[in-house]
């Protein structure tokens, strides 16, 4: 019986010890998800306020605004941080901010409508300049060799002066 | 002083006027008497213009604040410097500046004449066509001497801070003299083909100009960048502002030029392209110029908006109906010489160079244009900020870094796979390399788009860093074994005998510099925090200690700020003074940003301003790595382009043997790569 008594308070040692292990996991678990999820938020915010303008008029992304004793940058720098603090999506959340202060807050035109032409365009013209430049290539290499002209041999002398008078005429 | 300014503007109009009509006249009767009466009126149009500007400087710092522009931009507690900015702070100022500025390049080009007199004769009548545009502008539309009505106020309102700035002295006359500085060759080229030019001269005249406006036009966007970076205080140096992006426009396309110009001048080919490029930077200097001046887009640069826009509008569509009659006229002019003879050649390197920069210079002007397009389509506006054009850019730009370092080595006509494979091996391996020990490193570019970007471009930078040390090891060891010198001699030796060639490859080395100076931008930190007495901010490596903050007053501004040490790895290292100053006239605020530059990073402070609860300073601290290496790798793009305009030194003749000559030939048959530039 002491012997058991004995395996029984072991068994308890063990079970005490491994529960103290796996509150520890779970503090560790937990502390973890609280840093990367603050890291997770750090990371949105710096990503969103980044696609925004500030609304001041100084033309500059709402995270780099600057200005000093701005009206604008504080307040929507705390509704950026107040609404992740809810939980909202970003599209969520910069839909908010359409929704307050118009279209020109998002610092680049979204992917629908007429604004995805702005997106396309670029690539477009460089599909289409490329497509004439593969063009010009086979046109120029297609074009005929021109023929030697046989001119008359000069003396060595001669050919000097007139190379010399050349380079003379042609300097600046 | 306002009269002898108002009197000489209308002068030069007429002196301007004069040359062109006169000039014009002359060259379709051909009459030689009359056209050296429209070169003397060119120059008297520059006195005249001088001394219009002397008299708007004279006035400023006489503080007459009878004329609306001192009254507006000076005040009498000014610095003697910033009076002198004073003359280009403004609309009409500037003007004045870009009309004297135009007729300085008139003159010296009517002083040279005898280069080319009957070329010179019409590329100094399209000059002086410019400047009567911009004197009628300057003297019904923006007059710098306008006088005040009313009561003449004792003062006058000052200067804008944020110009009060030494860098301010110098960047905007930079950036107008390469403005400007695009009139002479699109003049050269527009005159070349009004006169149907018999041979390429006219190429070389026009390329030297172009070599001119380019370098002041990069000296003026990098003094802006500079001055951004240490005066707006926000940390970074490129905005993609629509006034930013109106500078990019003509240098993209004069950069296009001076690459494909070569083409022209080796192989006859690209003619009319090249026409049009030059008519392009043009028509793209006068764009950038409306933008900036006629409010169509919103820019913090912008000057105040103005009916002037009109004017430029109608001078824009003239200029390119000009363009595009003349062209047509005498197209026939411009039929290419030669044919391509292989994909894989210097030639069709240039074309896709060139493709890739036009490209560029269409995204960038398309994402400055697209708000007024939306607008105009559905009604609504947009904004185009800096995420749009960094995500159309930088691939772009990536290709084009890959292309500085492949295009050189490539021979023109056709170039071997022997050859290819010489000169790209040692360069890939170290770019691979390269990749390989920043990805060790902690870089991760299949997690982040910004840090595969930053990784390429660090990565064909070092590509094209070992292109072009391997030419210039190659030629130099050439040099050497001819000359029993040292390679670094044989290196410096062979620069001096092809200046253009590789002046060229120390401009592409400056200009990877700046791209690995970008490269550390996904890796920029900042922190904003209130510091008092004794608080600490942990920013990177660097610990920051308040050491104390205080304030000053001076007749022109009052100013705080505050002193902070600089600690790392708990070792103090510096002590920085951020400041922010309030100037009286103006009554605005700017921030004097302490920035403590390295090769590594750059621990950059802003004195934000103060809490008004507490008083305690508000501190904002950025770490930006690698930024020096844009300002160094400008210096090197700025010293090479000076070289690539020096005269070539003709080589010494000595004796060599049958072998070394045989060598050298082979060396200029492919060894190093191609044949001079």
């Amino acid at each position: 019986m002491v012997i058991q008594a004995g395996k029984v308070s072991n068994t308890l040692k063990v079970e005490t010890q491994n529960s103290k292990l796996r509150l520890a996991q779970l503090a560790l678990v937990a502390v973890m998800a609280m840093s990367f999820m603050g890291a997770d938020t750090d990371a949105r915010f710096s990503k969103l306020g980044h696609q925004l303008m500030c609304m001041c008029g100084c033309n500059q992304i709402l995270l780099e605004c600057n200005h000093v004793g701005c009206a604008y940058s504080d307040r929507m720098r705390n509704e950026l941080a107040a609404g992740l603090e809810r939980g909202d999506s970003d599209s969520l959340v910069l839909q908010s901010f359409i929704q307050k202060y118009g279209n020109t807050v998002l610092a680049a035109p979204t992917n629908s409508g007429f604004n995805i032409v702005a997106w396309i365009m670029p690539f477009a013209v460089f599909l289409a300049a490329s497509a004439l430049a593969v063009w010009l290539v086979r046109m120029w290499k297609s074009r005929p060799v021109a023929q030697p002209i046989t001119a008359p041999q000069l003396p060595a002398d001669q050919l000097d002066a007139l190379r010399r008078r050349a380079r003379e005429e042609t300097e600046f | 002083m306002p009269q002898i300014g108002s009197f000489t503007l209308l002068l030069a109009l007429a002196l301007a006027a004069y040359s062109f009509i006169a000039g014009v006249f002359a060259l379709y009767r051909k009459n030689d008497r009359l056209i050296e009466t429209a070169r003397r009126a060119g120059i008297a149009c520059w006195a005249a213009v001088t001394v219009a500007a002397i008299a708007l400087v004279m006035a400023t710092f006489g503080n007459d604040f009878s004329v609306a522009y001192i009254m507006h931009h000076s005040n009498r507690d000014l610095p003697t410097a910033y009076k002198f900015a004073a003359l280009w702070s403004g609309q009409e100022g500037s003007l004045l500046l870009w009309a004297w500025l135009l007729s300085t390049y008139g003159l010296f080009m009517r002083l040279r004449y005898k280069v080319d007199p009957q070329l010179t004769a019409y590329a100094s009548a399209i000059v002086a066509a410019v400047q009567v545009f911009f004197l009628l502008l300057i003297n019904f539309a923006a007059h710098p001497f306008g006088l005040v009505k009313g009561t003449i106020p004792p003062d006058g309102n000052g200067l804008n801070p944020l110009l009060q700035y030494p860098e301010m002295v110098i960047h905007p006359p930079m950036l107008y003299l390469g403005y400007v500085g695009v009139t002479a060759p699109f003049a050269f080229a527009l005159g070349a083909l009004m006169m149907k030019y018999p041979g390429e001269k006219w190429i070389h005249i026009t390329r030297r100009w172009t070599m001119v406006a380019w370098l002041f036009l990069t000296c003026g966007i990098f003094l802006g960048a500079h001055w951004a970076y240490e005066v707006l205080g926000w940390g970074g140096y490129w905005g993609w502002d629509p006034v930013e992006n109106a500078s990019l426009l003509p240098w993209l396309t004069m950069t296009a030029f001076l690459h494909s110009v070569m083409m022209q001048e080796k192989r006859g080919m690209l003619k009319m392209w090249n026409m049009w490029l030059i008519f392009t930077t043009f028509l793209l200097a006068i764009f950038g110029t409306f933008l900036t001046r006629s409010g169509v887009v919103s820019s913090v640069h912008a000057f105040a908006q103005s009916g002037i826009g009109t004017w430029f509008v109608w001078f824009i569509a003239i200029c390119f109906a000009t363009c595009v009659y003349v062209f047509v006229r005498n197209r026939e002019t411009l039929r290419s010489e030669h044919r391509l003879d292989s994909l894989v050649s210097r030639e069709s390197s240039f074309l896709f160079n060139n493709l890739v920069l036009l490209v560029s210079c269409f995204a960038v002007l398309w994402g400055t244009l697209f708000p007024v397009l939306s607008e105009w389509v559905t009604g609504s506006k947009v904004t185009v900020g800096p995420p749009f054009f960094n995500r159309v850019n930088v691939p772009i730009g990536l290709f084009l870094v890959l292309l500085t370092g492949v295009g050189p080595l490539l021979a023109w006509r056709q170039t071997s796979l022997d050859s290819l494979r010489r000169n790209f091996l040692v360069p890939t391996v170290l770019a691979v390399v390269a990749a390989i020990v920043l990805i060790v490193s902690g870089m991760r570019p299949w997690q982040d788009s910004s840090h595969f970007y930053s990784l390429m471009a660090i990565a064909l930078s070092v590509f094209v860093v070992g292109t072009i040390a391997g030419e210039f090891w190659r030629g130099g060891r050439v040099i050497a074994r001819q000359q029993h010198v040292s390679v670094l001699n044989g290196m410096v030796q062979i620069t001096r005998r092809n200046t253009r060639r590789y002046g060229g490859y120390l401009v592409h080395m400056g200009v990877v510099l700046v791209i690995i100076g970008f490269a550390g931008l996904p890796f920029n930190q900042d922190k904003e925090q209130e510091m008092g007495f004794g608080d600490k901010m942990q920013i990177g490596h660097y610990t920051l200690v308040c050491q104390s903050y205080t304030q000053d007053d001076k007749p022109n501004y009052g100013s705080e700020w505050a002193v902070l040490d600089v600690y790392k790895i708990g070792k103090k290292i510096d002590t920085m003074y951020p400041e922010r100053r309030f100037y009286k006239a103006s009554e605005q605020t700017a921030t004097i940003v302490a920035n403590r530059s390295r090769l590594n990073e750059d621990l950059y402070l802003v004195y934000t301003g103060r809490n008004p609860d507490t008083g305690k300073p508000i501190i904002k601290a950025h770490v930006n790595p690698l930024v020096a290496w844009i300002w160094i790798g400008v210096h090197l793009v700025l010293v090479g382009t000076i070289i690539a305009m020096l005269p070539s030194t003709r080589p010494a003749k000595y004796a060599v043997s049958v072998k070394e000559r045989d060598a050298a030939e082979a060396v200029k048959q492919g060894a190093v790569g191609v044949s001079g530039d």
